[in-house]
């Protein structure tokens, strides 16, 4: 396919109370299937959406964390984490979903899909992106 | 709209889409598809099945070419192809599985 653009997502609200980040899942799974360049970004509260042990009983609302689970089958393998964001809420990778892709290029090694990124790291990928889609 | 299992009325959406996954039974894929005119063969059911535990680990319904590629990897080649699956389900491996197995359209699928 020629005209590949780089489309980066960037999502910056907590998983529940709002939507934005079910909306954001959702058309970053059916934009997949137009095999564009595609990448995340988490900033702020949106690092929340990747905690562990989410547990969505209480609100009576469907749990899709395991959703993002399914991006690498999707082929989408690069989701970039603000370091910052996650330490001014005292998170670390480790209270982060283990979430992998598998390389086409290298034999279908399992390789992990989340990088945490500082925010200047940040602005350059939001830099080099043609498309950039707020949530 | 609806779909009567066993003497009961199952609600369904406009495009007969079971309203509620938890009603689920192989019953009603099995009345779904008498509607459409298809035997369900073991084949058929594999599908189903697949479609039913991806949903229950990943939440969603997948699209077309993740379930071939996640089939071809769980049965084997000959069967992770859309040639293969759309003999089964002609109305679309998407659409017409996920229909059967009770689950909502697949994510993107129109």
């Amino acid at each position: 396919m020629s005209d590949i653009k780089k489309f980066m997502y960037v999502n910056r609200k907590a998983p529940y109370g709002t939507i934005y980040a079910w909306e954001s899942l959702e058309v970053v799974l059916i934009g997949a299937a137009f095999e564009q360049d595609v990448s995340l970004a988490f900033v702020d509260d949106g690092v929340y959406q990747l905690c562990k042990g989410q547990d969505t009983t209480g609100l009576g609302i469907k749990n899709f964390s395991a959703t993002y689970r399914a991006l690498g089958d999707y082929d989408v393998s690069k989701l970039y984490v603000e370091k910052e964001s996650l330490e001014a809420r005292g998170l670390t990778l480790d209270d982060l979903m283990p979430l992998t892709y598998e390389d086409a290029d290298d034999d279908y090694a399992e390789k992990d899909s989340i990088r945490v990124v500082s925010s200047q790291e940040m602005a350059e990928l939001f830099e080099q992106s043609d498309v950039l889609f707020n949530f | 709209m609806g779909i009567e299992v066993n003497g009961k009325v199952l609600e369904t959406d406009e495009e007969g889409y079971l309203a509620n996954l938890n009603e689920w039974t192989p019953e009603v894929a099995t009345a779904m598809a008498k509607e459409e005119d298809v035997d369900l063969t073991e084949n058929h059911w594999e599908v189903i099945n697949f479609l039913r535990e991806y949903y229950e680990e990943y939440q969603i319904a997948p699209a077309v070419r993740v379930l071939t590629k996640a089939i071809g990897k769980k049965l084997g080649p000959d069967k992770g192809n859309s040639k293969y699956l759309y003999e089964l389900f002609p109305y679309g491996p998407g659409k017409q599985a996920c229909k059967y197995a009770g689950l909502p359209k697949p994510t993107g699928c129109v």
